[in-house]
């Protein structure tokens, strides 16, 4: 665990980089954690964070199954907003903890 | 009469009727069990299949032979439930009532949910081993393979058996190694991971595992749709996969009757209490094993542990009581690793599998992520134990609980 500073906000972060408090996040740390993955936040992108704070904060597991298939955005559309690993990413800029399939 | 209904007698379902059949008396309480299908699959057995080292007679075996006297078994498919009325529907007409729902009716692949995949290679050159008939197919397909690109994939999570797939990496090197080919076969791993597998100590372990039997891992790889023209897996992100040969693990859901009844999520599985096993929604239906949606493997072990806390749960509402017995997400998976060795994790909701022995502290005789001869034999004789003692809720020297004593932090 370490402490980071993001839009002059200090937080505390996992080793990957994963915002250890949901609640310390605002939009301003968003934008900044999303520089790092390079990418540029746009409405579209927060429509899809926010959709992911508010199910993940109610409990409910996410994948990018059910992200594609939720009305919200579809994958092909996900993967075009987060590239590569795009819950990784989404949850990352969205202040939640790093996806972790069940095992 | 009061009258349970179980869904299912798989693994769960079977485990649920003999344990309650033991203890609820029969002029009191109806047990009534519904399966679609007469036999009962020994499930991991599977992954054995492929390679001939199982035959159908080691892992098929009538249903009926495990559910208990005293018990009702109707050999029918669900069509639906309406748990507001506590009504269950059959596919032939027949209608059941319940005071108690088990739901246990697992997880199955669905090769249709993937473009492709069930185009004109499907069982000439892809493959699944978690049916009966898709590992039997591999299996004769196998036997006058020359060799060339062999990709595995795992199309989504979750799916049951987390390590199988690893496992079945693991069995096809030493295949190829025994048969003389392993020279003229490349072995590649896709997987929607970031590594061989979840948690960080056990990916590494097994990540090591697989690169030091050359077989490659493309990580992150998450699958849109199978060229079957050209050969191909194609990842949502553009990358493509050429495979002479593919062994995949098609997206896993939960039974159909659960989305025509409106009880679960997009993947069919039910919204369960991850601690007490009852539907989140309806106080008397409870849901045991795969079908759930606990955050934990799903494994048989699994379903082991907890039918302990179901069943406990379960005769405290029958009986007005708290429902206090709680699951913490116990699991305990013995890997095949090839050429008569294994290794084995236990883990659960809040530790992630660690090094250690197990079941005794300091003695084992099974090595937690070790590779070792010894975890192998316990895989061996999981499967006389599961259709023996497990099935038929025999008491086993296993503690449901996880326990830290043993492990290395
Ligand atoms: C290849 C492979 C390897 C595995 N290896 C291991 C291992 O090493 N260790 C381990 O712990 N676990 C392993 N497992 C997982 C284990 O087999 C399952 O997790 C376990 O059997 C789940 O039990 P269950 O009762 O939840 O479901 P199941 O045992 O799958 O039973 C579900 C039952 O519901 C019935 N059903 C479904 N839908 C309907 C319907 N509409 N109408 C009527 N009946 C229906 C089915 O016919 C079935 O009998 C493996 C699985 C596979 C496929």
């Amino acid at each position: 665990m370490a402490e980071k500073v993001y839009a002059g906000k200090a937080v505390s972060v996992t080793d990957d980089g994963y915002l250890t408090d949901p609640n310390q996040w605002t939009k301003e740390i968003a934008i900044e954690i999303a520089k790092e993955e390079g990418i540029e936040l746009t409405d579209k992108h927060f429509a899809v964070i926010e959709f992911i704070r508010e199910k993940t904060l109610k409990g409910e597991v996410l994948t990018i199954r059910t992200i594609g298939k939720s009305g919200m955005v579809d994958t092909k559309g996900f993967y075009e907003l987060f590239p590569g690993a795009p819950l990784k990413k989404a949850s990352r800029i969205a202040g939640i903890a790093k996806p972790s399939s069940c095992v | 009469m009061k009258k349970i209904v179980i869904l299912g007698a798989g693994t769960g379902g079977t485990i649920m009727a003999n344990e309650l059949r033991k203890v609820l008396e029969r002029d009191e309480w109806s047990i009534t069990v519904v399966d679609k299908d007469p036999n009962h699959y020994y499930q991991p057995g599977f992954l054995f299949i492929p390679f001939g080292i199982y035959t159908k007679h080691d892992v098929v075996k009538p249903k009926a032979s495990f559910i208990p006297a005293g018990v009702k078994f109707i050999i029918n498919g669900i069509d639906r439930v309406e748990p507001d009325k506590n009504t269950v529907y059959l596919t032939n007409g027949q209608i059941l009532e319940y005071d108690f729902l088990i739901v246990a009716t697992g997880t199955h692949i669905n090769p249709a949910e993937t473009p492709g995949l069930l185009g004109r290679e499907w069982r000439k050159s892809i493959f699944d081993f978690y049916t009966h008939e898709g590992a039997v197919a591999l299996q004769n397909f196998l036997k006058t393979w020359e060799g060339g690109d062999m990709v595995i994939n795992i199309a989504e999570l979750p799916f049951k058996c987390p390590v199988a797939p690893l496992e079945f990496a693991f069995l096809a090197d030493e295949f190829f190694v025994k048969k003389g080919i392993r020279d003229k076969v490349n072995i590649y791993y896709a997987t929607p991971l970031s590594g061989a597998f979840t948690k960080p100590k056990s990916s590494k372990m097994l990540g090591e595992l697989l690169q030091g039997k050359n077989i490659h891992i493309i990580p992150d790889f998450y699958l849109e749709r199978v060229d079957d023209e050209n050969k191909k897996i194609i990842s949502y992100d553009g990358r493509e996969v050429k495979f002479d040969l593919l062994t995949i693990i098609p997206v896993n859901m939960g039974a159909d009757w659960v989305a025509r009844s409106g009880m679960g999520d997009d993947m069919n599985y039910i919204a369960t209490d991850k601690y007490t096993l009852r539907s989140e929604k309806w106080e008397n239906v409870f849901v045991l094993g795969d079908a759930s949606n606990i955050p934990t493997s799903k494994a048989g072990s699994v379903v082991h542990f907890a039918s302990d806390v179901l069943f406990e749960n379960l005769m405290a509402a029958i009986e007005g009581r708290p429902l206090i017995a709680k699951f913490d997400g116990h699991s305990n998976c013995y890997i095949e690793t090839g050429f008569g060795k294994g290794s084995l994790i236990d883990f659960n909701y809040e530790t992630e599998p660690l090094p250690g022995t197990y079941p005794l502290p300091g003695i084992g005789p099974f090595g937690l992520l070790k590779n070792t001869r010894i975890n192998h034999y316990g895989k061996v004789m999981f499967r006389w134990i599961y259709w023996h003692l497990l099935l038929k809720g025999k008491e086993l020297p296993l503690e449901s609980q996880m326990t830290m004593a043993g492990k290395e932090l």
